[in-house]
């Protein structure tokens, strides 16, 4: 039985993958340490992440497979769901040990889940991109929460970069504990010691948004509930569309402000 | 000013609401000059309303005084509603604040006639020309042309516009001519074909000079009303087809008649006709994306869609000649063809089937629905089925069998029901 476990970063999963060709020693489970059972027979290998090996594993996985396949196995890292790294092992050794690129075999199993996973998290990053709420703050700064089932932060820059070129924003997971921040001329990952989030709400307190910032949040209430057409309510498909997980964030959800 | 913006956009948004289409999708305005937004690609949801349709844009009216008499819209003229119209300024802050908080991709104006259609659409084109020359405005927008409006005024519009579009919401000239006296067919066809004229050029001159101006890059759309005059599915599909064939139309979309209006001129409708508007908008969709051609779907002979089944399997039932097609060798065109099988599991269907052999387990952990596909298939030349079925069996079994998808129906048919009662 061979357990493994690395510091939780990509790379440290790749260099797994690389000391475990490297010792032909086969894993039965690779965990992110500190996460990891402690089993009886198993001893449990902590393996230092090494940039130069990780390298290695991710220029070979390049030659044999598309960009977007390569994207696809580090989406199923950002997935986060038990038994991802085995998942992505038995997807790099199905890739080695064929001569093809087996990134159209559909008929196995760990090709058609890393497929069926980069649309859960092609639709969760989506999700992201439509349900973000910005708060304007007395010093403009377009500030919103999020709290993602799949960590899809880091796949949310391009998007927003592009997005909102002119005004310095900030997205905050508060679930990680960490967020993007746009200051004009780049963005960068930041984590906050403490935030005056309400972490129930995702909002700021009033005192630090820019004087119009209600104003705007309760139009757009009064547009959403304009545009509804009662004669067609359809509730199931309402709630397809945006489950009530989402709900706590969007400030068309929120309790109406007066005015 | 707070309380009139307010007041305003609760009537304008309420007015506007009946144009089904809200689409962002299509775009190709990038941010290069480091201004606000971005309108490449997919479109965006960024809400849904109850009703479970899309918002992605700000869809208001400019404004709801309209000289004109439409038997099927609130703001037609002879109804007693309250008027309002926004300034060109209050449109332009609405859309460019809402857009900064990531509420919207941009912005949908319609606007009643006021004073004249000339007067009306160079209101809305003042509007574009703001948001994108003054606030460096990348994000969607959607202008409907004003019936009547001039060339000159159109072609400018879609300097600015992503999409253009021309309602026809009636679809055949009798109707328009009881239920809109003040339209005709030649007006909302011109325009419409103007926009396509336009589009085929501006194609041509980005073609040889990068940088001449695009002309609304996401192309132009339509809306029929489905349900308020008599027009069956058979000339309902017929129409779109052309439209899609003759005008290049991106979309058409369909609107089952929401009761607007107790206008003698109408039918008397308790709710909307949802099931049949969905039934149609499948429709359209194997149009466009299952290589079916209208008269395939509905003809003189079965000129309504089914409503208890949808149109494709409605098809396959009436051609089982066709049938059963085999997995393994089919081209891909046939595999679209088969009931419970989409474009997504198609396209694994016939990229796995390069490594291995497929069988129906195969079939089922790409998501196609064995229920409905059972009856049309051979997988490595065997039949999930020992017998074959009748077209009357084969429909009886889908909808009432053993795990069918009766319940969900019913259900489903129920609830429609429900919502507006
Ligand atoms: S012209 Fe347009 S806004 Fe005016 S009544 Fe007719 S459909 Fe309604």
């Amino acid at each position: 039985m061979h357990y493994y476990t690395y510091d939780g970063t990509f790379e440290g999963l790749l260099t797994v993958i690389f000391e475990v060709y490297e010792q032909k020693a086969w894993p039965d489970k690779i965990e992110k340490q500190g996460q990891e059972q402690p089993g009886i027979f198993a001893q449990n290998k902590f393996i230092p992440t090494d940039e130069v090996k990780a390298a290695r594993v991710w220029t070979g996985l390049k030659k044999k497979l598309s960009e977007n396949a390569c994207t696809d196995l580090y989406k199923t890292f950002l997935w986060e769901q038990p038994g991802f790294e085995m998942l992505i092992f038995r997807y790099v050794e199905l890739v080695f040990a064929s001569q093809a690129n087996i990134e159209e075999n559909f008929a196995a199993d760990c090709v058609r889940q890393i497929s069926q996973i980069s649309r859960q998290i092609f639709r969760e990053k989506h999700r992201m991109e439509a349900f973000v709420r910005f708060q304007k703050t007395a010093d403009s700064l377009f500030y919103a929460t999020i709290s993602p089932d799949y960590n899809v932060l880091p796949l949310l820059k391009d998007h927003f970069e592009k997005r909102y070129a002119d005004q310095r924003w900030l997205i905050y997971d508060l679930k990680r504990s960490y967020g993007l921040y746009y200051d004009l001329e780049k963005t960068d990952f930041i984590s906050l010691e403490e935030t005056q989030v309400n972490s129930k709400t995702g909002a700021l307190p009033n005192n630090i948004l820019e004087e119009k910032e209600p104003l705007y949040e309760q139009l757009w209430q009064t547009y959403f509930h304009h545009v509804n057409i009662p004669e067609r309510k359809n509730k199931k498909l309402h709630l397809r569309h945006m489950p009530v997980r989402y709900w706590k964030y969007l400030t068309e959800k929120k309790p109406r402000l007066n005015g | 000013m707070k309380e009139t913006v307010q007041e305003k956009l609760k009537i304008l948004a309420d007015a506007a609401k009946y144009d089904v289409s809200c689409s962002s999708s299509g775009g190709k305005r990038k941010n290069t000059n480091k201004g606000l937004g971005n309108a490449e690609g997919m479109g965006i949801c960024h809400s849904y309303t109850e009703d479970g349709r899309c918002v992605s844009l700000l869809k208001i009216l400019l404004t709801n005084f309209c000289i004109y008499d439409c038997a099927y819209c609130v703001t037609r003229k002879s109804n007693d509603i309250k008027r309002a119209a926004f300034t060109v300024d209050e449109v332009v802050d609405l859309t460019l604040n809402f857009y900064r908080r990531n509420y919207i991709e941009g912005l949908f104006l319609s606007s009643g006639i006021f004073k004249n259609a000339d007067y009306t659409m160079e209101r809305l084109v003042r509007i574009a020309k703001k948001l994108r020359t003054e606030h460096k405005f990348n994000g969607y927008i959607h202008l409907k042309t004003i019936p009547g409006a001039s060339d000159e005024l159109i072609k400018e519009a879609g300097l600015y516009a992503d999409r253009l579009s021309v309602n026809i919401e009636l679809p055949s000239e009798n109707s328009l001519k009881t239920l809109a006296p003040e339209k005709n067919y030649a007006e909302i066809l011109t325009p419409m074909a103007a926009i396509t004229t336009q589009l085929k050029q501006s194609k041509e001159e980005v073609k040889l000079f990068k940088h001449a101006p695009a002309f609304a890059p996401a192309g132009q759309s339509t809306q029929l009303i489905v349900g308020a005059s008599q027009e069956n599915d058979h000339q309902i599909l017929s129409l779109s087809s052309q439209l899609y064939q003759n005008y290049n139309l991106k979309r058409v979309y369909y609107s089952g008649y929401v009761p607007v209006s107790t206008d003698s001129r109408l039918p008397v409708l308790v709710n909307p006709p949802l099931i049949r508007e969905n039934r149609v908008y499948q429709a359209d969709w194997l149009m466009r994306f299952y290589g079916f051609s209208a008269s395939e779907i509905a003809d003189e002979k079965h000129p309504n869609l089914d409503l208890e089944i949808d149109p494709k399997l409605s098809w396959a039932l009436r051609n089982l000649q066709v049938f059963p097609i085999e997995i393994n060798t089919a081209d891909y065109e046939l595999i679209l063809r088969i009931p419970g099988i989409g474009v997504k599991s198609a396209k694994r269907i016939v990229a796995a089937r390069r490594f291995t052999p497929l069988h129906l387990d195969h079939l089922h952990k790409f998501g196609v629905v064995l229920k409905r596909a059972r009856y049309f298939i051979t997988c490595a030349g065997k039949s999930p089925e020992l017998r074959d079925y009748t077209e009357q069996a084969i429909r009886r079994r889908i909808l009432f069998g053993e795990g069918s998808v009766r319940n969900s129906l019913v259900k489903q048919q129920l609830e429609l029901f429900q919502q507006a009662s």
